[in-house]
């Protein structure tokens, strides 16, 4: 088509939420732009592929570098520094900012822990007089719940419990042997454990992705398509359907708006010739991440929208809010001198603990959930080091060299039990990101600058997040490692952004004066542009976000399809 | 690399410190450290910056011939090679070892300093740097620093070195063929996991229970496509 003609939509990033636009506009009939920073992936392509790799493959041996932080084989192209990107914080800060910049953003290498908010997450002030309450409820996005879990596949159990809604699984697989002593501690201490949630098929939902093979490295995204990654599962069949142009390695700078104030298109460059190029649409769906859409809307400032496109309520940015997250890992005697067999599973737990003490009296707001890890994993870089540090733990001396060293490696091999806590934060005004005047990235954009401090609720829930995870691990058999983080390091929890789970910064609601959009992702500032990334979340709920960013994502676009229909766009 | 032991194999000669290389062509037969060499060029899904980077790597000499031998010698004295499985040196450590310190601006500095005070020891206690003392005195210099529990505060920086070293080592063995074999790792293919096996839930005691189990994948029926009936049940 001619680059004059204008789109229906342009998506702008291709991760969980411009993934789900992408396809579900398309499969509508749309002309879709689907404009994305990053380049082309496809963990298939043997030039790109890092799955099924040997360590030795790799001269470093799977070591994390700068250019690939979570080590040399996991799938994300970006990480917490982007060359010629920076971003800065406010003095008291310790922002961190995970981007991704590849097709399919972050969803090539994410947990895929697929969990469905509750009816609870939604209205969350009525509860505790914290925060804000949804504009829409559990049974608003059930639907889509149901609709995301049908396309792109996620195994668990119905187990019909309040707030950890049942679904369409898969079967999901057998625990391993570290995730049956977690089982049996858990039973021990009376918390409750159920087999995990996650977007990996264990049974074939269709003719085009495969089944899991159970290598355990979903994060370095999967070549049989048997994971959910935006690319793989939604990018590849909206293209095939001929309605999407891709226009990769191309980054938004903003929206472009008519003198009556609706969208007219983007501005990007090219990064690779750094040519300037418009886009033009008759709508536009920013997916960007959260922050990254609030720096997108912040800096498409013109005469109708003078505070940025979006922001006459000054709320974009606000409300910035990420997971708490903290850790504890024991040693467990009873998995000494293993039998060695192949224990890869899936990529991640198999079994976790949902929260469940909605009804105890505490002194923190809102909730955690446990995320259980341990096992025989592949060895690679790391592996060996402090081969044989729990003879402490059996009066044998640590340390010394020679072949005795290959027994105290094999003897030790898997017999760490580790838990990981992440939880709800209560969201807040104070917490925001905004532009930098100071500073553009390499592109001329203006960069973000973050400001979050975390309050009591989150410090006094680490403290709780500690005390749990002790008494679980030792429930477990257990010997705890390491020590027991108290106020001086607020109790082990996570910096700000650590976790990775991004939302709150455009966040809906039905008054234009305190949210950015409204129940359909929609701006109340221009009824042609759209939001469908976490950035819409009012609260963010003790599950990770990306199921609800989806379901979300396809409850906007169903909306747009109607409102183009009906011809209000 | 899975290579045969020692198939290329690079090797240094153990010379004196002071004396340069010229000198040292008169060392007796036999005063030669061999390894199998790494290869130099890896094709692992990178993308070109990351290309860029790891040829710069390779590009750089940072070790001095010297420092190169007693990280051999000491890769050997950890994870000897009179092994089934062979040991450091078949495994290639020194190339690995030179790789990562280089990779890892924070490992540069420990190691340098570590062979410098390693040096320094050995010429005050035996009259020669590491790696021309014999066997016997430097096994007693490791055996000085080889246990983090000896609190001579003369020996810290030693002993703080060789744990480095230790875990230099082994990373780089496990890392290996010969590494999974002796291990004995089993994963990274592609498989159909159904659970422990039931000889080792028996000693370890352990049952799945039965309620649990009975919402597990049927793996006979993995590859029939999924479908559920309105209420939420799996009917495939
Ligand atoms: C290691 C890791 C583990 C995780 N585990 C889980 C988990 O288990 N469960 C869970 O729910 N969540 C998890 N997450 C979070 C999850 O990945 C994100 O919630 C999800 O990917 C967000 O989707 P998104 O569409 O908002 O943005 P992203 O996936 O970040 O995609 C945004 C895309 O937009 C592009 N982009 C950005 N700016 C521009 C611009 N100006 N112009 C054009 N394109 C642009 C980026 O290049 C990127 O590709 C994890 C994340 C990480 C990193
Ligand atoms: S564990 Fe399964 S889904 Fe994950 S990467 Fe391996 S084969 Fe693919």
């Amino acid at each position: 088509m001619s680059a004059n003609e204008p789109y229906d939509a342009i998506v702008v990033g291709s991760g969980a939420g411009g993934g789900i636009a992408t396809w579900r506009l398309a499969q509508a009939g749309l002309r879709v732009a689907l404009v994305e920073a990053g380049p082309w992936y496809d963990p298939a392509d043997d030039s790109q592929r890092t799955q099924f790799r040997y360590p030795w493959e790799s001269p470093r041996r799977g070591a994390s570098t700068r250019l690939r932080p979570f080590g040399d084989f996991n799938a994300c192209i970006g990480g917490w520094e982007l060359d010629g990107e920076p971003f800065t914080t406010a003095e008291g800060t310790d922002f961190m900012w995970w981007r991704a910049r590849m097709l399919g953003g972050r969803t090539n290498h994410w947990g895929r822990i697929s969990l469905r908010f509750g009816p609870l997450d939604f209205r969350r002030r009525d509860i505790d007089g914290l925060g804000d309450n949804w504009p829409i409820g559990y049974e608003d996005v059930k639907p889509y719940y149901d609709k995301v879990d049908k396309l792109v596949g996620v195994f668990g159990t119905n187990e019909g419990l309040p707030n950890d809604p049942d679904g369409f699984f898969l079967p999901p697989p057998k625990p391993r042997l570290h995730e049956l002593y977690y089982i049996r501690g858990a039973r021990r201490a009376g918390v409750p454990v159920y087999p995990a949630r996650k977007s990996i098929l264990t049974k074939r939902i269709n003719n085009d992705r495969g089944v899991c093979v159970y290598c355990r490295q979903c994060d370095r995204a999967c070549s049989l398509h048997a994971d959910f990654s935006s690319s793989t599962v939604l990018i590849y069949p909206a293209v095939a359907s001929g309605r999407v142009d891709v226009y990769t390695n191309t980054m938004v700078r903003k929206v472009d708006t008519g003198p009556d104030g609706s969208a007219t298109g983007v501005s990007c460059i090219d990064r690779g010739s750094r040519q300037e190029l418009r886009i033009s649409g008759r709508s536009v769906v920013l997916a960007a991440s959260a922050c990254s859409s609030a720096r997108i809307l912040l800096n498409s400032i013109s005469a109708t929208h003078s505070a940025g496109l979006g922001n006459s309520s000054g709320h974009v940015g606000r409300y910035l809010h990420d997971s708490t997250g903290a850790s504890r890992a024991a040693f467990l005697p009873e998995l000494m001198d293993r039998d060695i067999y192949n224990e890869d599973g899936v990529g991640g737990m198999h079994v976790y603990t949902p929260w469940w003490l909605e009804d105890a009296n505490l002194d923190f707001a809102r909730g955690y959930h446990l995320e259980i890890g341990g096992g025989m994993g592949m060895p690679s870089y790391g592996f060996g080091f402090a081969a044989n540090q729990y003879k402490e733990f059996l009066g044998e001396r640590v340390g010394g060299y020679g072949n005795g060293l290959r027994d105290d490696v094999r003897r030790f091999y898997g017999s760490r039990l580790s838990i990981a806590c992440r939880g709800e934060s209560v969201p807040q005004y104070g917490n925001y990101c905004e532009l930098d005047p100071d500073v553009v990235d390499e592109w001329g954009i203006p960069v973000l600058r973050f400001d979050y401090r975390w309050t009591e609720q989150e410090i006094n829930q680490a403290r709780h997040m500690q005390d749990t995870m002790e008494e679980l691990l030792e429930a477990s058999g257990g010997i705890l490692l390491g020590g027991k983080p108290g106020p001086e390091r607020q109790y082990g929890l996570t910096q700000p952004g650590e976790i990775i789970h991004e939302v709150g910064t455009t966040r809906m609601g039905d008054d234009p004066a305190t949210s950015v959009t409204n129940r359909f992702g929609q701006l109340h500032d221009a009824g042609n542009v759209f939001v469908a990334d976490a950035g819409t979340f009012v609260s963010q709920a003790d599950k990770n976000p990306t199921w609800t960013i989806m379901a979300l994502a396809w409850r906007s676009s169903d909306y747009i399809i109607d409102q183009m229909r009906q011809r209000n766009l | 690399m899975d290579t045969k032991r020692r198939e290329t194999l690079k090797s240094l000669l153990l010379a004196p410190l002071a004396a340069g290389a010229a000198a040292s062509a008169g060392c007796a037969a036999g005063r030669q450290v061999n390894w199998t060499e790494l290869p130099r060029e890896y094709s692992y899904g990178r993308t070109e910056a990351e290309r860029q980077r790891d040829r710069e790597l390779f590009a750089e000499s940072w070790f001095s011939e010297h420092e190169l031998v007693t990280i051999a010698v000491l890769c050997d004295i950890i994870l000897p090679s009179d092994h089934p499985n062979g040991g450091a040196l078949d495994a290639g450590l020194p190339d690995f070892v030179e790789f990562i310190v280089k990779d890892r601006e924070t490992l540069k500095l420990p190691v340098r300093g570590g062979i410098a005070w390693l040096d320094s020891y050995a010429i005050a206690e035996f009259g020669a740097d590491f790696v021309n003392i014999d066997e016997a005195q430097r096994l007693a210099i490791c055996d000085c620093i080889a246990w983090p529990d000896v609190e001579d505060p003369v020996l810290q920086p030693g002993i703080r070195f060789f744990s480095l070293m230790r875990d230099l080592t082994l990373t780089g063995y496990y890392t290996t063929g010969q590494g999974f074999r002796d291990l004995g790792y089993q994963g990274n293919v592609a498989n159909v996991w159904d659970g422990v096996p039931a000889e080792v839930l028996a000693r370890h005691g352990l049952q799945y229970e039965p309620e649990w189990l009975a919402k597990c994948v049927d793996q006979s029926r993995r590859d029939i496509i999924a479908s559920w009936d309105d209420d939420m049940n799996l009917t495939s």
